[in-house]
């Protein structure tokens, strides 16, 4: 019995005096890696499913476009509109804004520019096709259908 | 006197540091969206001259491969009605892969497919000459009141079917092909060895005016 006690002596307590520091780390690289939302997104967006995606590589080039049902149905109907940066636009100002967003790029790299279209899944053809319409008129012929990863069958 | 002030600890009571630290980990972890710029690429044809007519492409329809999804999200593939796209990857490869009437070059290009690959080849006069430029061409055509939705998921089933067939050249997996950045010569290398010859032939026609606004 006495060499059981002797045993229970020794320190059984975990040293917890480092885990502040383990959870900064963690706390630094979450705070490191968060995009905070800069703009506030005025249109419904539940992204479609797809298997077949591929990553766009120079983030600096791609510009977004938000395509759904508005969230303030009474301000702005339940149609569904085109949200470039903070404000809805009209089909007819995507040439406009194309062009802007083109400024924006070094000249080099104005060809290149990549419209990644955010478009909600309830949206139908007719208002897709009409944007890449006015996109092929500003000439940015590179799209990207943004959509979330499906499990292959 | 004195000592007994001195006996009241200096710290700085670090006990409670990791709840702080925690709960703002908490409040990062859950505002955190990583962001994804995933989706499926598509290249929009070059603008039209008002002034200059679209050329006239003379095609066979045997080298057309017919999608038409209507307003109610129904399919009907090579003039034929289709429940769901489960079989739609696998009919399109064979589609581009027949090799019906394939000219020089197109007989070199079936030569230097991999042995998978040529097992395809069903050599059906009714269905596509040869995969190159000029010949087999998917396309795809809605009503303005399909679905977005429905659309994408089409595309997703031809982009596929191609991706496969050039996976398989590189002898990599369809995933591994798509993770390729052509960033280096090397995966550049490997990426143009899997599209040689075979150039992705989606056409996405205007949609007409049923079912939209």
């Amino acid at each position: 019995m006495a060499k059981f006690k002797k045993k229970t002596k020794t320190s059984e307590n975990i040293p917890t005096s480092a885990l502040p520091d383990i959870i900064f780390m963690l706390l630094f690289f979450f705070m490191v890696t968060t995009v905070l939302r800069e703009q506030d997104i005025l249109v419904e967006q539940k992204l479609p499913q797809a298997t077949q995606l591929q990553k766009l590589e120079k983030k600096t080039l791609i510009s977004y476009l938000f395509v759904g049902k508005p969230k303030n149905t009474n301000l702005y109907g339940t149609e569904p509109r085109i949200q470039a940066n903070d404000v809805l636009i009209n089909t007819k100002d995507i040439i406009l804004w194309v062009n802007q967003e083109k400024d924006k790029l070094s000249e080099a790299e104005r060809d290149q520019i990549t419209i990644s279209m955010k478009a909600d899944r309830d949206v139908k053809m007719g208002p897709i096709s009409d944007i890449q319409f006015e996109l092929r008129e500003a000439d940015a012929r590179k799209l990207l259908y943004a959509s979330t990863g499906k499990v292959q069958n | 006197m004195a000592k007994g002030k001195n006996r009241t600890s200096q710290e700085v009571n670090a006990g409670s540091m990791a709840d702080i630290a925690f709960l703002l980990l908490i409040f990062f972890l859950v505002t955190t969206t990583i962001a994804s710029d995933k989706g499926i690429q598509n290249l929009l044809p070059p603008k039209q001259d008002p002034n200059v007519e679209p050329p006239e492409i003379d095609l066979n329809k045997r080298n057309i491969y017919n999608i038409l999804i209507n307003a109610n999200d129904q399919l009907l593939i090579e003039d034929e009605y289709v429940e769901n796209t489960d079989l739609l990857s696998e009919d399109i490869k064979d589609f581009l892969l027949n090799f019906g009437a394939p000219d020089e070059e197109a007989v070199a290009l079936f030569n230097s497919l991999p042995q998978s690959l040529k097992a395809r080849a069903n050599r059906d006069p009714n269905s596509s000459d040869h995969p190159m430029n000029g010949g087999a061409v998917v396309s795809i055509k809605t009503n303005r009141g399909t679905s977005y939705e429905k659309y994408l998921e089409v595309l997703d089933q031809v982009k596929r079917a191609y991706f496969e067939i050039y996976a398989e050249r590189v002898g990599l997996t369809s995933d591994q092909y798509r993770a390729l950045t052509g960033k280096n010569p090397a995966e550049k290398a490997l990426i143009d060895k899997g599209k040689e010859g075979i150039p992705l032939a989606i056409s996405i026609a205007e949609p007409d005016k049923i079912g939209g606004n």
